[in-house]
């Protein structure tokens, strides 16, 4: 393996820790292992530091739990990775929408793998 | 790469990530083979340092050799590692007299917050019926002879109890530092299917 996991990442505080079993990281779909990726691979772009999505995470975790929300933990992931990706001007609202309703339409269908 | 010929409305957060993931990839940000690398490295992420410090600081520091040796899962945590599964951790401690090893004979329960992942072997059939059947033999096999007046433990771990083992200081490491002690603590001897390494052996 020539990848070499970030511990900031890996030991993220209990709480906000990346869901396991016995180990090994767990995603319940396809999706959550590619939003878990693009967060990762932003912050070794150097596109932000970790610890600003940490500590949008760690919000959208507290906001959900108060509310009862019953959002899963990948879903926490997903709506901080937007709002990071917004506030840093990386994505535009707008594009996303249209983005996301073409996929959901079927208009547009990658060959997505899953 | 299968077909997903199959029509079923995906879950918003699957399309919200395709989504995200094309923009960015058509913005040239990164390529969708560097997140399938990312996520192949995390998958096995933590390695057996953590519990290498954790030892290290046990020789050096008879006050937290206690709190291990008394409450596993705290002492780990003043270290800053959490078992976040909730499963207690049990540590022995081995001595001249009495040597403690590891198994999980139903399945693979492992320390892995301080271990990092099992190795294959912990995982086999082979290891999880003969550790406890016949220790001695299994140590031998990895190496480890043990004289016949050293009492042996096999401690079987479940998902409510995990264990690690504090490997004995070798000799002649009165002068080192921690860190150069934590280079001496192999995945194994936390195991209990070795020994700490000598100072010898790691230069």
């Amino acid at each position: 393996m020539n990848e070499s996991p970030d511990k900031q990442i890996a030991n993220m505080e209990e709480g906000i820790a990346l869901p396991r079993k016995n180990g090994e990281l767990v995603f319940e779909a396809p999706w959550e292992g590619r939003a878990f990726g693009m967060a990762v691979a932003l912050n070794e772009n150097g596109e932000y530091d970790w610890s600003e999505f940490q500590n949008l995470l760690a919000a959208e975790i507290a906001d959900a739990e108060q509310g009862h929300d019953s959002s899963t933990y990948y879903e926490r992931w997903l709506a901080s990775l937007e709002k990071l990706l917004l506030d840093k001007g990386m994505l535009e609202a707008d594009e996303l929408e249209v983005r996301t309703t073409e996929y959901a339409s079927g208009e547009r269908d990658d060959d997505w793998h899953d | 790469m299968s077909g997903q010929h199959h029509r079923e409305p995906e879950p918003y957060p699957a399309i919200r990530t395709k989504a995200i993931e094309s923009l960015l990839i058509e913005k040239g940000i990164f390529t969708g083979d560097a997140i399938d690398a990312k996520v192949q490295a995390y998958e096995s992420d933590i390695g057996p340092m953590n519990g290498a410090k954790v030892v290290a600081r046990a020789w050096v520091d008879s006050g937290y050799r206690e709190r291990l040796l008394a409450n596993g899962r705290e002492a780990i945590s003043e270290m800053g590692f959490a078992d976040n599964q909730g499963a207690e951790l049990v540590v022995h401690e081995n001595t001249q007299a009495v040597h403690n090893v590891v198994v999980c004979t139903l399945c693979s329960c492992y320390p892995w917050s301080v271990l990092g992942l099992p190795p294959t072997w912990y995982k086999s059939f082979a290891y999880r019926s003969r550790a406890v059947m016949e220790p001695r033999k299994v140590l031998k096999e990895f190496g480890l002879e043990l004289d016949d007046s050293v009492e042996v433990r096999v401690w079987d771990s479940n998902s409510d109890i995990r264990y690690m083992i504090l490997p004995e200081r070798p000799d002649g490491t009165e002068g080192m530092s921690e860190d150069e002690l934590i280079e001496l603590v192999s995945r194994d001897s936390m195991i209990g299917v070795g020994k700490a390494k000598t100072p010898a052996q790691v230069s």
